[in-house]
């Protein structure tokens, strides 16, 4: 899937690192694999695991194949870790942590040193770079910023890059379009459906495309189609590039399209990028799908060995034009499990369920119901209302809705509409419980 | 001296008045007040019937989330200020009143007035001791 593209310029950030030979790139990744295990040693969690397997040191991981003995970390391992985490340094050595929500509640940690939180924004300045952005744009970060990797992981690549950094967060679309011409932005990060509704909003506003000085935009935090690239560049007459990044790989910065276009180069040198069969956890080949699978190779921290994503995709065969080795990631093509992304933020179904289920005035059947409101994904949560308890009146019913409107919002950071309705309304099924009625179309 | 009512949930859904009191019919129930409190999504039916505790059943046994509150009925004079008297009793008193609806009746020269009470055992008391009538549960058919 190459798009023609006639005349581009390619530009790296660390030209030398980003077109090392495959050879001096394998070599680089063993190196860097038993520093990673000498420090995941340092962890009980992985001293536990990596002796089992023989392993004690480093030295005897012999060759990078050897990364198969190692056994697979999950985000429940990650979990069951929290809030202590996976660390490998002193605490006097973290500078940032960042959490993400877990499905039940518990949170996940990710600890960074001053030489990780560099080395992250490095790789996010490599990304942004190979996308075109130079230290003469203007980069506006649309996305939240706070515990979300997105926000502050763009912000320091583009900062490293020398744009000049407009840090909106997200929200308030009427200032974003404000600053965006006032400030001539050029480059913008932001969620696909976020863009597009950026755009529905513009006339509204009283804007028109000819404001703005937009060249690019970094659209990711959720999965949409090579479709809806094209709608977006044609909407707004820009180039648009995909990035794919985890908290637990830092963030932002794993992966990106370069001015070509045609698949996300994941950076080798940071990160051991395997796909494995997700029944069977062998490894596949390049070209063919399955879960992603990434080792970390230069975090200080909090290193991570063979994290199951749960996100699927395939690795591009071949050398992209611009001449870099680091091997292509496709698009997302879906999950392993039941995780939901709306509007660029992940939702388990577990996690309203454990808030309906400590109500006792409504019943154990709820339906998520998705759907869109324009271009941003809508969140309705149905529940029925338990005879039993149903006191007869309206405020009881108010307080109730609004209870759970507020602890599912604070659960899972997106603010949930809470339908009320009578019992045995709601969809009964004979086997596993549907609990999600997807209705927005892929983006 | 309380009655029983029955509040129902329903959700703002074609024919489920209908399905109610259709139900209500069936069965052999008589509606003698009737009030909804609605919101954009949902509403609660309030009726005081016949025979409650029947009408109960039938609705939980026909999937309806109901339940029942006590409420007291109260002997209003069919004049202008009639129902300003009782109020001005009421508030003297500092009874509270979360909700109140008209009956389906009149006798004679008095109609009657449901009244949701937060307390309604002080509001009796207040009530008979300024000589203002409430229906005995025995005596709804009566009226």
């Amino acid at each position: 899937m190459s798009n023609k593209v006639n005349k581009v310029k390619v530009n790296y950030f660390n030209e030398k690192k980003e077109t090392l030979s495959r050879k001096e790139l394998e070599k680089l990744q063993l190196t860097r694999l038993r520093e990673s295990v000498d420090r995941a040693l340092k962890i009980d969690f992985y001293k536990k695991r990596l002796n089992d397997i023989g392993v004690k040191s480093g030295n005897d991981i012999e060759k990078l194949s050897d990364i198969n003995k190692i056994p697979f970390t999950t985000k429940d391992d990650l979990r069951s870790s929290y809030p202590k985490g996976l660390i490998a340094v002193n605490h006097d050595k973290i500078i940032r942590l960042h959490t993400s929500s877990g499905t039940t509640g518990t949170p996940t940690v990710i600890y960074h040193t001053k030489k990780d939180v560099d080395n992250w924004s490095t790789l996010v300045a490599r990304c942004m770079v190979a996308a075109g952005a130079t230290k003469k744009d203007v980069f506006q970060n649309m996305t939240g910023y706070g515990l979300f990797t997105g926000g502050l992981g763009m912000h320091y690549g583009a900062e490293k890059v020398g744009m000049t950094v407009i840090p909106t967060g997200s929200g308030n679309t009427r200032r974003q379009l404000t600053l965006m011409q006032a400030f001539k932005t050029t480059i913008v990060h932001a969620t696909p459906s976020y863009m597009l509704h950026v755009f529905e909003k513009m006339s509204e506003f009283g804007f028109s495309l000819n404001d703005f000085s937009l060249k690019r935009a970094f659209l990711g935090a959720e999965p949409y189609t090579e479709n809806t690239r094209k709608k977006l560049e044609e909407l707004f007459k820009i180039d648009v590039y995909n990035s794919y990044g985890l908290s637990e790989m830092s963030g932002p910065g794993v992966s990106f399209e370069c001015v070509y276009k045609d698949g996300m180069h994941t950076w080798e040198d940071a990160f051991i990028m395997q796909i494995i069969d997700p029944a069977t956890g062998k490894e596949m080949p390049d070209g063919e799908e399955g879960e992603i699978v990434f080792t970390t190779l230069m975090r200080e921290a909090t290193p991570i060995l063979r994290y199951r994503t749960r996100d699927r995709a395939f690795v591009y065969k071949g050398e992209c034009q611009c001449k870099r080795t680091h091997r292509r990631l496709s698009r997302i093509v879906g999950r392993t499990d039941d995780m939901l992304i709306v509007n660029g933020v992940n939702i388990f179904p577990s996690q309203v369920e454990s808030v309906i289920m400590k109500y006792p005035e409504v019943g154990t059947n709820y339906l998520i119901h998705l759907n869109k409101k324009g271009s941003l994904d809508n969140l309705t949560v149905k529940v029925e209302i338990y005879s039993k308890l149903f006191k007869g009146e309206l405020s009881q019913l108010d307080n109730l809705k609004k209870k759970l409107t507020d602890e599912i919002h604070s659960s899972i950071i997106v603010k949930p509409i809470v339908e009320l309705h009578e019992p045995g309304s709601l969809p009964v099924s004979e086997g596993k419980a549907v609990r999600v009625i997807d209705e927005r179309k892929e983006l | 001296m309380k009655i029983t009512q029955i509040s129902i949930f329903l959700e703002n859904r074609k024919g489920r008045l209908y399905d109610v009191c259709s139900l209500l019919g069936d069965n052999g129930i008589n509606i003698r007040a009737l009030t909804i409190a609605e919101t954009e999504n949902f509403g609660v039916l309030r009726i005081v019937t016949s025979d409650a505790e029947k009408a109960v059943k039938a609705l939980k046994e026909n999937g309806f989330a109901a339940n029942i509150t006590d409420v007291v009925i109260v002997e209003v004079e069919d004049r202008p200020g009639g129902l300003a008297k009782v109020l001005k009793t009421l508030n003297d008193n500092k009874i509270n009143i979360e909700y109140m609806h008209a009956f389906m009746t009149k006798h004679g020269d008095n109609s009657y007035m449901v009244f949701r009470f937060d307390d309604p055992d002080s509001a009796i008391k207040v009530l008979k001791e300024n000589k203002i009538n409430i229906i005995d549960g025995n005596k709804i058919s009566e009226i």
